[in-house]
């Protein structure tokens, strides 16, 4: 089959821009080959390139003492002591999920945990951070369903413990749901994979599945002028194989036993295409592949097809020649395919033969160095108008409203369905705060937690990004934890408008102010931009994952309140209604600025808790919903009833930041006041654990006639 | 006292049973599907959880029919101990080892959380270590757990006392609340629940590890 002539419109088909064209015309001298033009839309679209983000990215603290790996390999590594590391990214799978829920969750999965156990990390703990269109929008309960389902069938199928996430549902998500998802692993520190080849004339080996027509060009070519060049027109959106990731996770970590491998890469966004050039690229090397030796599953596939193809569970090594026998043995037990498809040569170039002809010969290192780089023109969000006033309202009525809403119920019916205890080391299982999973053989544990508040990052992009920072500090100090590092999750509108990337800038420089404040560098991270259905966007949504360590697990803050104990708080309340969530969901309004986030207040209040952890027993983090939230999902943690001294909505339902909880007995409890008071650390009380009643100022309702309502607000619209 | 872990394909509970096994003081051997022999004085082998095969046909179908499956019932039918879990159940109702078959939830989703159990029997030496009756909290984590058999079947294991365990609350929409079952000479346990989960309080509870130590005891008593 002869390739189609390149033309102004295959150039547009494939998400290149005139300016873009020339710029590929200069480098290379000449028309692209239709291979070659797939090669460079693939390596210059915005998912590889970063091409509108870049500028800003860079501004991001991505190093401390801590940092072993940041941003730029397949997933950030943080030194954990004791010789070993965790590996950790988060990325989305947005636009799959959206086409073909089941299938683009699951693919999220897959490719995040190749992320990690590329590195040579057993994946340890995985995370997922959702967001969904209102429930009455037709679609919506299929997407969670299918989403929901897609993860664990991935997750619950490779055997990693899915401890942790956000679920979220407003009408900003209705024609683009968001599914991002977050893999940790564990390594020890001197046996670390990176990408980078060396040495010239080394085999390169392709790992795992076979190459199918599933996925070319998912992220560029979506239009109709490819019927005649592509045979059978294939959905864009991957099928995920997890049992074929489960061996291909225990064949590659045994091949890394052997010294076998030089350089390893997953195959993600466009596949053989992108795993060769950062091979090359990072190693200062060309490449040569020959395709007719890749493993495929369908007849007749063209050299387009196969470098575009994003079939999921592949690798690409380079080895070292004298160990090829034992590496192709452990491929063999594992009935996996293993074929030397080509070899690093000393020359910047990226040849790809197919069939005797040279379908590619383009400069390697061009590709990703000369790659297009935007400085978006933006604006800075417009500051709030001031808000009206919010009236009083009985406060359990105000509660009922929020617990029994989609938002704030119970997440049983998501993290059911997911295995949170494979592996045996999960310590704190999903529901409310972090997931905690011990390293295994060790006292020591890591913590895990993902957040982000859109609406407050709509509102005011600055000090919503710092409060998606802020926030997963906190929950990793509530449960005892040292917070080590994040990993960012960047999703945004079209790009091309400035208001949209005046949200992304704004977003930036928040969290990158809130990570060196807190001093938790941003080690990997993904960003997806054009989340837009019909010129509407997404609400600003940079999710931060981020990771705790835990020295002992005697360290951990694991207990619940208890009848007798004393309810205090640290922090400061000034009573911020404005972007919360009693304002959206009981009054269903969104006006108001976010909270301001003083970081300095965050790092102190934080580190008194995790100084302080012997006098507390139960901590929870305020966020969402204010103290009344946080006290109801202590009584429920606990079983048991308690009550809030205020009556009022702003001190009750404010969302001030840098606040806990805190149950515990009365000695401990003055113990505790003389402490904050040498810290400067603001701590009052603020009620009483006991009986079964929840009880605010003079409202009053028994716990499990709450706990039923936040129980069956989802499975009661979800199935 | 030695313990022989299988690992198929797709397997992932393999290891936390093996730590299990250990930790009641059991030698542990990891045997690979495609053997067809046990390691010499194997006391008892563990089918751990997992995907086998992927789950592909059916779970624990394929299993099965795996070459180390012929050496399994050799054990089981001169009196050996077997413990399957979860899919390793599975697999020994596709083996005949253990009667009834396991199909998909009544709530047709994965179901993972902290479940109570009864101690149904106490009658074998897995369970001889927890009182009649009592009520143990054991995680469970699966999709197809839905215990079935024939009405005779039922009778029998009722009569027989080889019912090992219930589920207070069933989850799965199993018969008669069955979470697992034991084999005519009560040396054969299938179970969906996860005890290998439960060994110490860090993983919030320990009432898996009374099995794993009543079964080290009888072992030693024998």
């Amino acid at each position: 089959m002869t390739d189609p002539d390149i033309t102004p419109e295959i150039v547009a088909a494939h998400g290149l821009t005139p300016d873009e064209y020339d710029r590929i015309l200069e480098i290379i001298g000449r028309v692209p080959s239709f291979t070659e033009l797939g090669i460079f839309s693939a390596m210059w679209n915005e998912h590889c390139s970063y091409k509108s983000s870049k500028k800003w990215l860079r501004t991001l603290p991505t190093e401390g003492p801590q940092v072993i790996c940041g941003p730029g390999e397949n997933a950030g590594i943080v030194d954990i002591g004791d010789g070993q590391a965790v590996v950790f990214k988060m990325e989305s799978h947005n636009h799959p999920s959206y086409i073909e829920p089941y299938q683009g969750a699951a693919t999220g999965v897959g490719g995040i945990l190749r992320d990690v156990f590329t590195m040579g990390a057993r994946p340890i703990a995985a995370m997922n951070a959702l967001s969904f269109g209102e429930l009455s929008h037709p679609k919506t309960r299929s997407l969670v369903n299918g989403v929901v389902a897609g993860i664990g069938g991935y997750g619950n199928c490779f055997g990693v413990p899915t401890v942790g996430g956000e679920l979220r549902f407003h009408p900003a998500y209705n024609g683009n749901c968001l599914v991002n998802a977050f893999a940790a692993g564990l390594v020890d520190a001197d046996r670390i994979f990176y990408s980078a080849a060396s040495g010239v004339g080394m085999p390169v080996v392709y790992l795992g599945a076979k190459t199918g027509r599933d996925g070319v060009g998912g992220a560029t070519m979506a239009s109709a002028e490819f019927d005649d060049t592509i045979e059978e027109k294939r959905p864009t959106v991957q099928v995920g194989d997890p049992f074929t990731e489960k061996r291909l996770l225990e064949a590659c970590l045994e091949l890394m036993e052997t010294g076998a491998v030089i350089s390893i890469q997953d195959m993600g966004a466009a596949g053989l295409t992108c795993s060769a050039v950062e091979m090359g690229d990072k190693g200062g090397l060309g490449i040569q592949l020959t395709l007719d030796h890749v493993p495929q599953r369908e007849a007749a596939m063209t050299a387009y097809e196969m470098m575009l193809s994003e079939s999921q569970e592949r690798m690409l090594m380079v080895l070292r020649p004298e160990k090829e026998a034992e590496a192709r043995a452990i491929f063999q037990k594992w009935d996996l395919d293993f074929a030397i498809v080509g070899e690093t040569i000393a020359e910047d170039r990226f040849v790809v033969l197919h069939g005797n002809e040279v379908k590619a010969d383009l400069p390697l290192s061009k590709l990703s160095s000369t790659a297009p780089e935007y400085d978006r023109p933006w604006v800075a969000t417009e500051p709030a108008p001031e808000m009206d006033p919010v009236p009083e309202l009985d406060p359990v009525d105000a509660l009922r409203a929020l617990i029994s809403s989609p938002n704030y119920a119970s997440r049983a019916w998501v993290y059911e369905q997911y295995d949170s205890q494979v592996m045996a080391d999960t310590v704190r299982a999903p529901g409310l705060g972090a997931g905690i999973v011990r390293v295994h053989g060790t006292r020591k544990a890591l913590a895990f937690t993902a957040d982000v508040t859109p609406r407050y990052v709509r509102a005011n992009p600055v000090e919503g990004g710092k409060q998606a920072v802020a926030e997963a500090f906190r929950n990793l100090c509530a449960v005892g934890a040292k917070p080590l590092a994040t990993t960012d999750n960047l999703n945004f509108g079209n790009p091309e408008k400035p208001r949209i990337m005046g949200q992304f800038v704004g977003a930036i420089q928040g969290i990158g102010a809130a990570c060196r404040a807190l001093d938790m560098p941003i080690v990997s991270g993904n960003v997806s931009l054009y989340n837009e259905t019909d010129g509407q966007a997404i609400l600003p949504t940079p999710t931060i994952g981020a990771v705790g360590l835990i020295e002992d697990l005697d360290q951990i803050i694991a207990g619940t309140a208890r009848d007798g104990h004393v309810l205090l708080m640290v922090g400061e309340t000034a009573g911020h209604l404005g972007q919360s969530a009693l304002l959206a969901e009981v009054f269903n309004r969104e006006d108001g600025d976010a909270p301001p986030v003083d970081l300095g207040a965050e790092a102190r209040n934080g580190a008194f808790i995790r100084d302080q952890r012997d006098w507390i027993t139960a901590c929870t983090d305020l966020g969402d919903g204010g103290l009344a939230l946080a006290a109801f999902e202590m009584a429920v943690a606990g079983g048991v009833g308690l009550s809030l001294d205020a009556a009022d909505m702003p001190t009750l339902f404010g969302e001030d930041q840098g606040r806990y909880l805190i149950a515990t007995n009365f000695d401990k409890a003055e113990a505790l006041m003389v402490a904050a008071g040498q810290a400067g650390v603001p701590l009052v009380s603020v009620g009483r654990v006991g009986g079964d009643m929840i009880r605010i100022g003079a409202a009053e309702a028994p716990l499990d006639e709450l706990i039923a309502l936040w129980s069956r607000a989802l499975p009661e619209v979800l199935g | 006292m030695k313990a022989a872990v299988l690992v198929f394909p797709g397997s992932n509970c393999d290891r936390d049973l093996a730590v299990a096994f250990r930790a009641a003081g059991f030698e542990v051997d990891m045997v690979w599907h495609k053997d067809t022999d046990l390691p010499a004085a194997t006391d008892v082998v563990g089918i751990p959880g997992g995907f086998s095969y992927g789950d592909y046909l059916r779970c624990g179908a394929i299993a099965a029919g795996s070459p180390i499956m012929g050496a399994v019932r050799a054990h089981a039918d001169k009196g050996g101990y077997v413990l399957g879990i979860c899919n390793g159940f599975q697999v020994l109702c596709e083996t005949r080892l253990l009667p009834g078959v396991l199909m998909r939830n009544a709530g047709l989703k994965f179901v993972c959380r902290a479940q109570d159990l009864a101690v149904a029997t106490t009658d074998s030496a897995f369970t001889g270590g927890y009182r009649d009756g009592a009520t143990i909290t054991v995680p469970i984590a699966h999709h197809d757990g839905n215990y079935q058999i024939d009405p005779d079947g039922l009778a029998g294991l009722q009569a027989e006392d080889r019912i090992a365990f219930t589920y207070t609350g069933n989850p799965n929409g199993s018969v008669a609340d069955i979470a697992g079952v034991l084999s005519e000479n009560r040396r054969v346990l299938g179970m969906m629940p996860h005890p290998e989960r439960a060994i110490d309080p860090e993983q919030g509870g320990a009432d898996g590890r009374v099995l794993f130590d009543a079964l080290a005891g009888a072992l030693v008593a024998a």
